[in-house]
């Protein structure tokens, strides 16, 4: 195992811990933790643990790797992407410090952004823990990261939405209709985006081309994505489908990777053949991940390391790739990770945090099991300190109820309702389509539901011909 | 009310988009009040979450399972994983997956009788609420389906219980094959559905693609007569091969999703 250097003054000089144990014990309380045997045993521990990680220096964290670059392509390539140049002014901080400094008015989105490269992810995992959420919001509200494709996600002020139209057996009418209710409610400004219920190369393409059709009548600027593994992507970018934003789900280590049946090659590999389409027209991010804590460890492939630190490491990847979106699917996985609400909430401000200060355009998925201590109140909260965050976009899907995917997240509603309550508007050029449309008024927002706006747009998509 | 007020406005008449709810489960067309649900909706929701919270924590009636299953002529076998409590068990799958100590010596002493072609597994899983209504009725249907010559070991009543938990109750009996009834993770949709995992050699270390799942076993989904029919076809196919998972059987509904989808109580 390495050891992190003991230069004199830039770092602890006590015998220490391993820094992996430090960031675990450090972490806040989190059912997965205790489920891998690395959580603080008690809640003092769990503070003592802060003070000494809030005494440890950026320096410490950088030259500690968690897993072994020799033996992690993920541990390689966070090294590899680092800016020892950047870096330089603010190595000796303790994490303490870069905390105060974060929180300080000499922290403008310029600054921070120009540190992206310099922050490795198990900095900004370790600063996270030692915030409140309070900290997490404000500081996250201070670095906006922008990406384009047909629209542009990201800019302060707005809010985007994914509509998540997905069906048990990808039936078109049913996948058309809920994509037509989400755009009626000012949704889709993200991306139209469906989990497959088949991963095939076909089913890809004839779902692909419903949105295409749908899309081009409508004349909405849009862009698609059908969430099938990346090798499915590239079979049918290859026949010809039309595929506007390549998906993966990633992690922070090399083996959980290999268990999504990925390696950073084969990403390298899709996000050319994406960018040689060169669908977009206001940018060129054309690539999807979806994340979540847990996830290394469901897949035994976690080395030992706290699941929020792992996290953060799969932002590591995702950035490499320039995407459009990323969002951490927050309570998806269940109440062995992520066990209440306050346990969701917190892991989905973390980790919009993490996302963005490592420069990655964060959405979250706001959700949650049956299985979990949570309800939609929760999810009303955590959505609303999201939306206060500056989080990119979040998930629309009808009703909240994921009938594919049998879990619970946000919905058009629930986006409308942020959007109204924080004066937070669509992507600008989806915004200007909308108020064509008659979806949204003079202003950017929601038209009242009595001026006839979804009428039009249903009859505009033709959908009740279809159903005829 | 002041003078000005004008009275509320009627209900909106029916959502256009409620006609295509013929081609999607999913809650499209529901309307809106600036942002907000319509009253029904929203109750419609959180009756349907409070019914799935409900099974999550409903208890598991072994006394009544019991009673049915020793009526029909089974005899019954308890046992307990290393989850004693419902927040151990949600937060520690682990647990869920092993045998409490008495529980191993209880099946050790019973394997005696053996050896067993079958040990069928009753257990609570995700969903107290599944397992209470359809499995003793779905035990036995299948039970009754097996030729005369199958060596049958008592039926194991499992008290929190993971999928998992079929290998270490299947191993310490010596049973060629186990099959687990469990609670299922209740849906919005319906919060009764019981699952059936097949697993041949059971032993711990098997993994998911090593087992057969019939899913949505339920009144108003797969009826437990039909999947008796179906469990016991598989479970016949399986002795013969000496085998179960993705090689048992190719149609994909038979097989456990490989899928990211978490995992029903496994």
């Amino acid at each position: 195992m390495l050891q992190r250097a003991m230069t004199a003054g830039e770092g602890r000089t006590m015998p220490q811990e391993p820094l992996k144990t430090l960031l675990a014990q450090a972490s806040p309380a989190r059912s997965g933790d205790f489920l891998a045997g690395v959580a603080a045993e008690s809640q003092e521990a769990r503070v003592k643990a802060q003070r000494r990680l809030a005494d440890t220096t950026l320096a410490d964290i950088l030259n500690e790797p968690l897993i072994d670059p020799d033996e992690d392509e993920v541990s390689a390539l966070i090294l590899d992407q680092h800016d020892a140049e950047a870096f330089r002014a603010i190595a000796g901080w303790s994490l303490g410090e870069f905390r105060e400094w974060l929180l300080s008015d000499a922290a403008t989105p310029e600054t921070i952004s120009a540190l992206t490269w310099a922050l490795t992810p198990e900095m900004v995992a370790a600063v996270s823990k030692i915030c409140r959420n309070q900290d997490l919001i404000a500081i996250a509200k201070k670095r906006p990261v922008v990406t384009r494709f047909r629209t542009t996600v990201g800019l302060p002020g707005r809010l985007s939405v994914r509509i998540q139209p997905n069906h048990p057996t990808d039936d078109p009418r049913g996948v058309a209709a809920s994509i037509v209710d989400g755009l009626q409610f000012g949704c889709g400004d993200a991306v139209i985006g469906i989990n497959p219920a088949t991963d095939s190369p076909a089913a890809m393409r004839r779902l692909l081309e419903l949105i295409e059709e749908l899309r081009l009548r409508l004349d909405c600027p849009v862009q698609s994505c059908v969430l099938a593994h990346v090798t499915t992507a590239l079979d049918a970018l290859n026949r010809g489908a039309p595929v506007d934003l390549v998906f993966q789900s990633i992690a922070g280590s090399q083996k959980a990777n290999a268990g999504f049946g990925i390696s950073l090659s084969m990403l390298k590999e899709a996000h050319e053949a994406a960018l040689a389409l060169d669908r977009g027209t206001v940018g060129r991010n054309v690539m999807y991940f979806e994340t979540g804590q847990g996830s290394a460890l469901s897949s035994d492939a976690h080395h030992g390391v706290d699941q929020q630190t792992m996290e953060a490491r799969a932002y590591a990847v995702a950035r490499a790739f320039d995407p459009l979106l990323v969002n951490t699917v927050v309570g998806f996985i269940g109440p062995e990770y992520l066990y209440d609400g306050k346990e969701i909430t917190r892991a989905g401000l973390e980790d919009h945090f993490c996302g963005k200060l490592l420069g990655v355009p964060m959405g979250v998925d706001v959700c949650y099991t049956n299985h979990a201590e949570a309800d939609q109140d929760d999810m009303d909260n955590l959505l609303t300190l999201l939306a206060v965050a500056g989080v990119n976009f979040v998930m629309g899907v009808p009703g909240s109820d994921d009938v594919m995917l049998n879990y619970q997240s946000t919905s058009y509603h629930d986006a409308a309702y942020v959007r109204r309550v924080l004066g937070l508007k669509a992507a600008p050029e989806f915004e200007a389509w909308a108020q064509e449309a008659g979806v949204f008024d003079a202003n950017g927002f929601l038209s009242p539901e009595t001026e006839g706006g979804s009428d039009r747009l249903i009859a505009q998509s033709k959908l009740l011909e279809a159903a005829e | 009310m002041g003078e000005d007020a004008k009275p509320p406005a009627a209900p909106a008449p029916d959502h256009p988009l409620k006609r295509l709810r013929a081609f999607t489960e999913a809650r499209i067309g529901l309307g809106r009040h600036g942002a907000g649900l319509p009253t029904a909706a929203h109750l419609d929701f959180a009756e349907a979450h409070a019914r799935a919270r409900d099974a999550v924590h409903a208890a598991f009636d072994a006394e009544a399972i019991a009673a049915d299953l020793r009526a029909a002529g089974h005899r019954l076998l308890r046992v307990q994983s290393q989850a004693g409590d419902r927040a151990s068990y949600l937060r520690r799958p682990d647990l869920g997956r092993r045998l409490a100590d008495g529980s191993r010596e209880q099946l050790l002493t019973a394997a005696g009788e053996g050896p067993f072609d079958l040990v069928l597994i009753v257990a609570d899983g995700l969903s107290a609420t599944a397992v209470n209504t359809y499995a003793a009725e779905t035990a036995k249907l299948i039970l009754d389906r097996l030729p005369a010559d199958w060596r049958i070991a008592p039926v194991v009543l499992a008290h929190g219980a993971r999928v998992a938990l079929s290998d270490p109750i299947g191993e310490a009996l010596s049973a060629r094959i186990a099959l687990m009834l469990v609670g299922e993770r209740p849906g919005l949709s319906a919060a009764d559905s019981l699952g059936a995992y097949l697993t041949f050699g059971p032993k711990p270390g098997r993994s998911d693609a090593e087992r057969n799942c019939v899913s949505n076993i339920r009144s108003g989904g797969f009826r437990p007569d039909a999947a008796a029919e179906k469990i016991a076809g598989l479970l016949l196919r399986a002795r013969d091969l000496g085998l179960s998972g993705t090689r048992l059987k190719d149609d994909a509904d038979d097989r456990i999703a490989a899928s990211g989808t978490p995992a029903i109580g496994r």
